[in-house]
């Protein structure tokens, strides 16, 4: 791959790290149990890769993003959220 | 708490490893800052997990700067502002891992300080130089294994205390010094919030583990963090004015747990034998003690 560089490296794709999905890293999945949650919305705070989007229901988890890194599980107080193996 | 709460001003896609402390600090402090603002970073994790070129993670306007000149550029970008006319409105944030401001930015954030630059200085402290493999810094505490303070035979790992940097900061008389931890926050928010509003230089030291260079599992680093301030080894305050005689204590356990307890969580302390644990926990209480926290419970 080549990369033109701009005078003085400025980027102004703001933004744009997104077109990397990082949800391939992924080794343990995490799986939401929407009937237990109580949109406390600590797993969306702690995440460390704003992989978790608020929703009506509760939460959703952007599996494109998500590193499986598991802290959402953990904090979850309700335990909500498992985390699974991967499948590839 | 602000119109910008669900605003995601650092981007998924960074190179954080999985379960990074740091990923989770930014994103909260730019929610508080807002889209307003012009950042800063120097060389560290920071800057390599999300400034790969072509791309960025920051929606915000960013200056890349090296290692030692986080805070000097930041004063710079302020001083234009102000010249320009700009300044109103913009806040501007100055990013610096552990070692670059602890260690190699010290002198440059020393002097933002000192002339009363308009900035808020950010630390994410991990406790050592990850990016580059794990070494020693000045941050890093007593008994830690590093690859350059190795535990073995003859070495019970880093043998220095940890340099007290927040403290150092509000030394130089500056309005706004804080401690913050990503478990805690609400209290990290808070902080943020007042160390932008207040005139003048502010600076925040954030605890953010690290799960490759602490060696404990991904999912821990929440967890962790809120140990180290339950067991009072990280203590959360915050100083008006340089005046650390009479400072704040903004989270207080009710009973102090064992430092035991968030040692044996992390391999990087995995090497510490039960006189070097009780040495840990007298220097904890002594530290504690003085802060005013509760006796260990």
């Amino acid at each position: 791959m080549s990369v033109k560089i701009t005078i003085g490296a400025i980027n102004k794709k703001h933004g744009s790290s997104k077109e990397y999905k990082t949800g391939g890293w992924r080794t343990m999945c995490p799986e939401v149990d929407l009937e237990k949650c109580i949109s406390c919305y600590k797993c969306y705070d702690y995440c460390p890769d704003a992989a978790i989007k608020k929703t009506e229901d509760g939460i959703e988890i952007d599996l494109d993003y998500c590193k499986g890194c598991g802290i959402c599980g953990n904090e979850c107080p309700v335990k909500a959220i498992i985390m699974v193996k991967e499948e590839k | 708490m602000t119109e910008n709460e669900d605003l995601e001003l650092f981007s998924p896609g960074h190179r954080a490893c999985a379960g990074c402390g740091e990923g989770t600090a930014v994103r909260q402090i730019l929610k508080i800052a807002g889209p307003n603002t012009v950042a800063t970073i120097c060389t560290g994790c920071l800057e390599v997990v999300s400034t790969g070129y072509p791309e960025t993670a920051w929606e915000i306007p960013l200056i890349h700067a090296a290692f030692e000149n986080s805070a000097s550029v930041a004063s710079g970008v302020e001083v234009a502002l102000k010249e320009l006319g700009k300044k109103e409105g913009v806040n501007v944030l100055a990013f610096g891992g552990d070692g670059g401001t602890f260690d190699i930015g010290f002198q440059a954030l020393s002097g933002m300080m000192e002339r009363g630059h308009d900035v808020t200085y950010v630390c994410l402290d991990n406790e050592a130089y990850m990016n580059t493999g794990i070494q020693r810094c000045s941050s890093t505490p007593y008994g830690a294994s590093t690859t350059t303070s190795p535990s073995g035979k003859y070495s019970i790992g880093e043998s220095r205390q940890k340099k007290p940097i927040a403290a150092i900061c509000a030394a130089h008389g500056i309005p706004y010094t804080a401690t913050a931890s990503i478990s805690h926050i609400n209290d990290l928010k808070k902080k943020v919030k007042k160390a932008i509003e207040v005139d003048g230089p502010a600076f925040l030291h954030v605890f953010a583990p690290c799960p490759t260079g602490w060696r404990h599992g991904s999912d821990d680093t929440i967890e962790i963090a809120r140990l180290a301030v339950e067991t009072g080894v990280f203590v959360l305050w915050e100083a008006i004015d340089g005046d650390i005689c009479d400072l704040n204590v903004t989270v207080k356990p009710k009973k102090r747990k064992p430092v035991e307890e968030y040692l044996k969580r992390q391999r990087r302390f995995g090497h510490l034998k039960e006189d070097e644990i009780a040495k840990i926990q007298a220097e904890v209480d002594k530290k504690c003690d003085k802060y005013g926290l509760p006796e260990r419970g």
